[in-house]
């Protein structure tokens, strides 16, 4: 693994490490990501776009409790529904929106698109493109904590439509016969690409499916920063102290289709409505005012601050350049060491 | 010191483990067991649990789990006992293992070896005996070489392990119980890339891999003409430089594949060859595989399966007196 060999820290590290001073830098990175998130799909109504895009507006919280709970020098793995993670780990808003647009100032320097996006310097593997592909490789991550003795952990984020794949099962099985420190946190956002979990999935409970592997697990709310969050940590502690695996099932939505092109039209008449009356962010916001844990700000300022900064950060992806032809022929083989 | 090749695949393992603390090896029945094909005895006495584990049979789980481990800080080792088990867990080889160096922008190394046994001959039947080699050929990201006995299996294997890229290497199977000469050390080593030139001649360059190295030499060993038999050992990527040096000699190519004719690993070296050097060939490109049928069981059929060495000689003769390609055997059963 090549890091970054430079004295200063990244700044994806340093956003990392800003999430866990204080309630409000989480609440701030909620909302930063919904900014991007639908920004990215008013780019995408303008054309400037490419391709698909899987957006994840009502699943911030998940996102941004696992961040909070890790560490920068933890590995996450994670799905091409990934914006949100990868922001939450500490990517920037001009990195993220960069590749999703294809120019140089993205993290694969736009040969990579909405689906991969990845940074060593909070620990974030290239995000897997293919359902169920990323479990297992976190699984390996967190042999390697094993084997070398270390006290760190791998996450393993995906949906509710990666628990019927191979590769889910295989993982955490695998997982549990080595003891390994990994946390496998699923989303359940209620659908499998266009299907409605009761169609495709034999539990109504995810973490059910725990119970065939000898493995802890745990259910919660996912709309709920501080709960996630808690739920995780627990799960970051016992996996640290040698405990082994948890599975985490996060009962959240996803209030946009499974990707660009899907409308959702499947959902029955008020299960969305439902949801929004639940919004992750505007429950957290509520909550911080109450334990008066704003700094001082409205919400509508903090939500007016962080818009701007997109505004900023978009103006600058839109400045740089795309993607160069050379870079298509680098970073295909490392270099030999011989 | 003569080795059989599966010593000289746990040997160059064991060196490899030595060397480097972050070597570690799994798969199905390698550590207890110490492989089906006993490719690693010796290492779980010598390395303990820690870095040579037993997996379950879950491909994908362990294989995707190499890639996690070397992304991060390891250099893995894994066994695919038989490679149509690769099957079920291609994903993890072709679409992640390869990618990611890729998708990171260069910032995360992949640094694991994959070996499985491949081939036919010892009566596995059609599911256990192909080398499928197909199955990875242009896949970028990923590096592939073939051993041909112990000597080549040794090089490749501890050059695999120095690599930062994901290898393959396919073993013939057939090969495991076979004793050649290996010099333990630094400089015996085969650099991935590589071709080896085994036979030095004059008239036609016969370029083998795995089990075919052993047909190539038998068949220019009593025949009337000169050949330059080349064991290719590395497909990706492969040895131009050394296979046109030769054909720019000797002005014929022979290749001497054991997987069928379709899409077999000679299609690329044949293409490349005819579009490079075409002025210096005095005859078209022989390709002499397996039909394009799969491996079948009975021992018979099964030798007759393979290219044998009378029958590459037969057909090496042909080409060099009619200057055309010779029809393969099975032309009467199409």
């Amino acid at each position: 693994m090549s890091t970054t060999s430079d004295v200063a820290m990244a700044d994806s590290t340093r956003r990392r490490l800003e999430l866990t001073s204080s309630r409000l830098t989480r609440l701030e990175r909620m909302m930063e990501i919904r900014l991007v998130e639908d920004r990215i799909q008013e780019l995408f109504a303008q054309g400037l776009v490419s391709g698909t895009t899987h957006t994840s507006q009502g699943q911030e919280a998940v996102a941004v409790a696992l961040a909070a709970a890790t560490r920068p020098t933890d590995y996450v793995s994670c799905t091409y529904r990934g914006h949100g993670v990868a922001l939450a780990l500490g990517l920037t808003p001009e990195v993220v929106l960069g590749e999703v647009l294809g120019r140089q100032i993205g993290c694969m320097g736009g040969l990579g698109g909405s689906m991969h996006l990845s940074d060593p310097d909070v620990g974030l593997l290239p995000t897997f493109a293919i359902v169920g592909a990323g479990t297992p490789v976190a699984v390996g991550a967190a042999l390697q904590f094993s084997v070398t003795q270390c006290d760190g952990v791998a996450v393993s984020v995906f949906g509710d439509g990666a628990t019927n794949i191979g590769a889910f099962h295989e993982g955490l099985n695998l997982a549990a016969v080595w003891n390994l420190p990994v946390i496998f946190v699923c989303e359940n956002n209620l659908y499998g690409e266009y299907s409605p979990i009761a169609s495709t999935t034999s539990v109504t409970d995810i973490a059910t499916r725990a119970q065939s592997y000898a493995m802890a697990s745990e259910i919660v709310d996912g709309q709920d920063v501080d709960a996630v969050e808690a739920t995780i940590s627990r799960a970051v502690e016992r996996a640290r102290t040698g405990g082994g695996p948890t599975l985490v099932e996060a009962k959240t939505y996803r209030y946009v289709g499974h990707s660009r092109s899907d409308k959702a039209t499947y959902r029955p008449e008020g299960e969305l409505d439902s949801w929004i009356a639940r919004d992750p962010i505007e429950l957290f916001a509520k909550k911080l005012a109450h334990d008066n844990e704003l700094g001082g700000e409205s919400v509508q300022d903090i939500q007016r601050r962080q818009s701007e900064l997109i505004d900023a950060a978009q103006e600058t992806v839109l400045a740089s350049p795309s993607g160069s032809i050379a870079q298509m022929f680098e970073n295909i083989l490392a270099p030999s060491r011989h | 010191m003569r080795l059989r090749m599966n010593q000289a695949i746990a040997l160059a393992i064991s060196e490899e483990m030595e060397l480097d603390p972050r070597v570690v090896v799994f798969g199905e029945d390698v550590a207890v067991a110490e492989g089906p094909f006993k490719t690693s005895e010796g290492l779980l006495a010598k390395f303990g649990p820690d870095r040579v584990r037993d997996t379950p049979i879950s491909e994908t789980a362990f294989l995707g789990a190499a890639v996690g481990a070397a992304m991060t800080g390891l250099r893995p080792v894994t066994e695919i006992m038989f490679i149509e088990f690769l099957g079920v867990a291609f994903d993890q080889l072709v679409t992640e293992a390869a990618l990611m160096h890729y998708m990171s922008g260069g910032r995360y190394n992949v640094p694991m070896l994959m070996r499985a046994s491949v081939g036919s001959g010892l009566g596995f039947g059609c599911q256990h005996s192909q080398t499928l080699e197909r199955w990875m050929l242009g896949t970028p990201g990923l590096k592939l070489a073939v051993a041909s006995g112990a000597r080549s299996a040794y090089g490749l294997t501890r050059a695999a392990i120095r690599d930062d890229n994901p290898v393959v290497i396919l073993e013939p199977r057939s090969l495991y119980g076979q004793r050649e000469n290996v010099e333990p050390g630094e400089e015996s080593i085969i650099e991935l890339g590589t071709a080896d030139i085994l036979r030095t001649g004059n008239d036609v360059t016969i370029v083998t891999l795995g089990q075919t190295v052993r047909v190539g030499l038998e068949a220019a060993d009593s025949a009337p003409w000169s050949a330059e038999v080349i064991d290719l050992q590395t497909l990706m990527p492969w040895d131009k430089e050394t296979v046109l040096h030769s054909v720019a000699r000797t002005g014929h190519l022979v290749l001497v594949e054991e997987n069928q004719y379709s899409g077999g690993w000679g299609t690329d070296i044949a293409s490349y060859v005819v579009s490079e050097a075409f002025s210096d060939l005095h005859a078209p490109v022989l390709r002499i595989t397996a039909p394009d049928v799969p491996v079948p069981y009975g021992p018979e059929l099964e030798q007759r399966f393979l290219p044998s060495s009378a029958y590459v000689q037969d057909q090496v003769g042909a080409l060099l007196s009619t200057k055309k390609t010779p029809p393969p055997w099975w032309e009467e059963f199409l």
